[in-house]
């Protein structure tokens, strides 16, 4: 996995509550048997025309976030389903970092495999963030993931929570089932110990 | 000993390693696994030359994917990307040895009816799938919750998933139900009141007299939809309705086995006392038989409201609101009651077991649907739907006018043939009406088997108690 440490880069607000799976990622491209090349249709039916044409005003289509990094995001992002699809489409389209006031859990489990960081912040941060987004391409925020700081284009300092052992994993590009299988040991004694205890499972 | 929640003990029952920062490595008793999130997780074992940690407890059936019409063996039925995966899953359950439920074969259908079908699932284990609907399978007091394509992966390669604790809730729904009011508007009132955030973060605990009376069928309807309230898993405490349910199954424990299995089950309770962080309460008569008018699960009201305004809202969810009316097409302040209806889809892993579809049966029994009306009915298994056969249900479903299909997650999420077309209306047993969930800008209105059955008849939106 790709390690992430500081990001200096270009925030798109996305101030719409409930942004679901089904946004990111609609359904019809989860047929894939591959984690790639999903980003062309992130948020595809917010961004394209059905025929295919990109939407002026949806914000990814505007010229001043078409190279955006960060997502600054209304509450509750990533709700519905669990299909990694949806960050494997934040990813490749090339965003790192997504900020709202809260996540579906699935979903915020599913960015950290994939190199994702997602930032949980009081409303009235985000939506510091979301003014400071809205300047456009010429205001770079800065996340700090070692420093646990987000740095607005104005220089303000906004300090972020994230779980020790995730931000560990994230920092060193960490592969979690290498992680788990030097703990084989301890699996197998828990599996002798239930073959005992509760040997119909 | 402290007093425990029912999650506690279950989760204390699995947890193979702690870590100082409190990071367990809990144990998986059962994976599912079907067709869209599998594939990456067995190329990915594959790329490291990994081998399935537990085979026989990883059990493995296509379900999103597959068509439910008559013929569905030709391949050409599906889309060449959906045969992809369906044949991607069929070799992978070959060459990793899990168990497997091919499309041939009669118990194939939807992985989160097959499994508690089966007797996969039992009070006090711990269950996952590639699918955010896992948490049906809490119904057996069994730790139950989706995962993501990354997480299958660890859990093939070793059976655990690294876990922190969530918090507890309860939710309690006293008294009993009224007439017309089942366990979907349980599940939709519920999250009605919480939102779809109100869970993050929690695993939820169902429990008060109104659960107790539910059958298996409606518990797990209930516990399905945890996860459109934001809470990964829902529980309910196992009881006499659960064993009855369990007992006899393929792959439910037996005769001394069966006795040890009960003993341990019988200890899966909340203890007296035990400390919730979050407590919900609703009067089971105060529930109504409720629909949803917009395009999120909490998006819910009394069948007999009006579509309401996006000023009655705060916040972000004005601007939600708004956009949620002019995508379903509503006018503020006009009846739910008035709303017509295009399509009417029965089943679901939320709603397609045997209850819903008597449920429905009783509803149209010498009645024919409207003209013009597309409705379909979608067993959730195969043996569901020999089971409404027997009981002679798709007789009358066909009587009225219904499409009797093959089992299959269909309409519920339009990755196969039956989808919404445009503007399309459609009242769904279903879980989520998500923007273009069930079709391109399809628009999709949740209500029980009940209340789409009375759709089905009169053309619109109805309250199910006129036709009772």
């Amino acid at each position: 996995m790709e390690k992430f440490e500081k990001l200096h880069g270009i925030a798109a607000p996305m101030p719409l509550v409930n942004i679901d799976t089904d946004m990111i990622i609609p359904k019809i491209f989860l047929k894939t048997i591959k984690r790639s090349g999903l980003g062309v249709n992130l948020f595809d039916e917010m961004r394209y025309d059905r025929e295919g044409n990109e939407i002026e005003d949806f914000v990814l289509n505007k010229p001043q976030y078409r190279e955006a990094e960060i997502l600054v995001a209304g509450d509750n992002f990533g709700c519905g389903s669990s299909r990694e699809h949806a960050p494997w489409a934040i990813a490749d389209f090339g965003i790192k970092c997504v900020i709202s006031t809260s996540f579906a859990d699935i979903f915020f489990n599913n960015c950290f495999k994939n190199g994702i960081l997602p930032i949980v912040l009081p409303q009235e941060q985000v939506d510091l963030l979301m003014k400071d987004a809205e300047k456009g391409a010429n205001a770079r925020m800065t996340v700090d993931l070692e420093a646990q700081e987000i740095t607005t284009s104005d220089g303000e300092v906004i300090p972020f929570n994230v779980d020790a052992f995730k931000k560990h994993c994230l920092l060193n590009g960490l592969d979690d089932i290498g992680l788990t299988m030097e703990k084989a040991g301890a699996i197998e004694n828990y599996e002798s110990k239930m073959s005992q205890e509760r040997p119909w499972v | 000993m402290s007093p425990k929640t029912l999650y506690d003990k279950i989760w204390d029952a699995h947890v193979a390693h702690e870590s100082e920062d409190g990071t367990c490595l809990l144990y998986i008793d059962r994976h599912l696994v079907h067709e869209v999130t599998s594939p990456q997780a067995f190329e990915g074992l594959r790329m490291a030359g990994r081998k399935v940690h537990s085979p026989e407890k990883t059990i493995a059936v296509p379900d999103h994917n597959v068509p439910t019409t008559a013929g569905r063996e030709d391949p050409a039925q599906m889309t060449e990307e959906s045969r992809i995966q369906v044949e991607a899953l069929d070799k992978n359950a070959k060459e990793f040895g899990v168990h497997y439920y091919p499309v041939s074969d009669i118990r194939q259908g939807i992985v989160h009816i097959v499994g508690p079908e089966q007797g996969w699932t039992l009070p006090g284990m711990t269950v996952v799938c590639g699918d955010s609907h896992t948490a049906t399978h809490g119904a057996f007091g069994a730790l139950a919750h989706g995962i993501g394509t990354s997480e299958v992966e660890h859990v093939l390669a070793t059976q655990t998933l690294i876990q922190k604790k969530s918090k507890n809730m309860k939710v309690e729904i006293t008294g009993k139900l009224k007439p017309g009011v089942t366990a979907k508007d349980i599940t939709l009132a519920v999250i009605g009141e919480t939102g779809t955030a109100g869970g993050t973060g929690y695993v939820i605990e169902y429990c008060g007299e109104a659960i107790r009376d539910l059958s298996m069928e409606g518990r797990m309807t209930v516990c399905n939809m945890a996860i459109e309230g934001g809470a990964r898993a829902g529980l309910i405490a196992p009881d006499e309705t659960t064993f009855e349910y369990v007992k006899g199954r393929p792959h439910a424990p037996k005769g001394a086995q069966w006795e040890a299995a009960l003993n341990w089950w019988k200890t899966l309770y909340t203890d007296e006392g035990a400390h919730f962080d979050k407590v919900v309460t609703l009067k089971g008569e105060d529930i109504q038989p409720v629909v949803t008018w917009g395009t999120s699960p909490e998006d819910v009201l009394p069948i007999t409201a009006t579509v309401p305004s996006p000023e009655d809202f705060t916040g972000g969810k004005v601007e939600a609101a708004r956009r949620a009316l002019d995508y379903m097409g509503l006018t503020p302040g006009q009846k739910l009651t008035d709303i017509q209806i295009d399509t009417v889809f029965i089943g679901s892993c939320t709603n397609g077991r045997i209850e819903d579809l008597r449920a429905v049966a009783e509803v149209v029994k010498g009645k024919k649907i409207k003209d013009g009306m597309r409705a379909m009915i979608v067993p959730g298994s195969g043996l569901v739907r020999a089971q409404a056969e027997e009981e002679g249900l798709a007789d009358i479903f066909k009587e009225a006018g219904f499409e009797w299909r093959l089992a299959g997650c269909s309409m519920c999420l339009a990755m196969n043939p039956d989808q919404l077309s445009e503007g399309e209306r459609c009242a769904a047993t279903s879980n989520r009406n998500f923007e273009g969930r069930q079709g391109y800008k399809g628009r999709t209105h949740l209500v029980s088997p009940a209340m789409a059955a009375a759709a089905a008849i009169t053309g619109h939106l109805t309250d199910v108690r006129e036709l009772m």
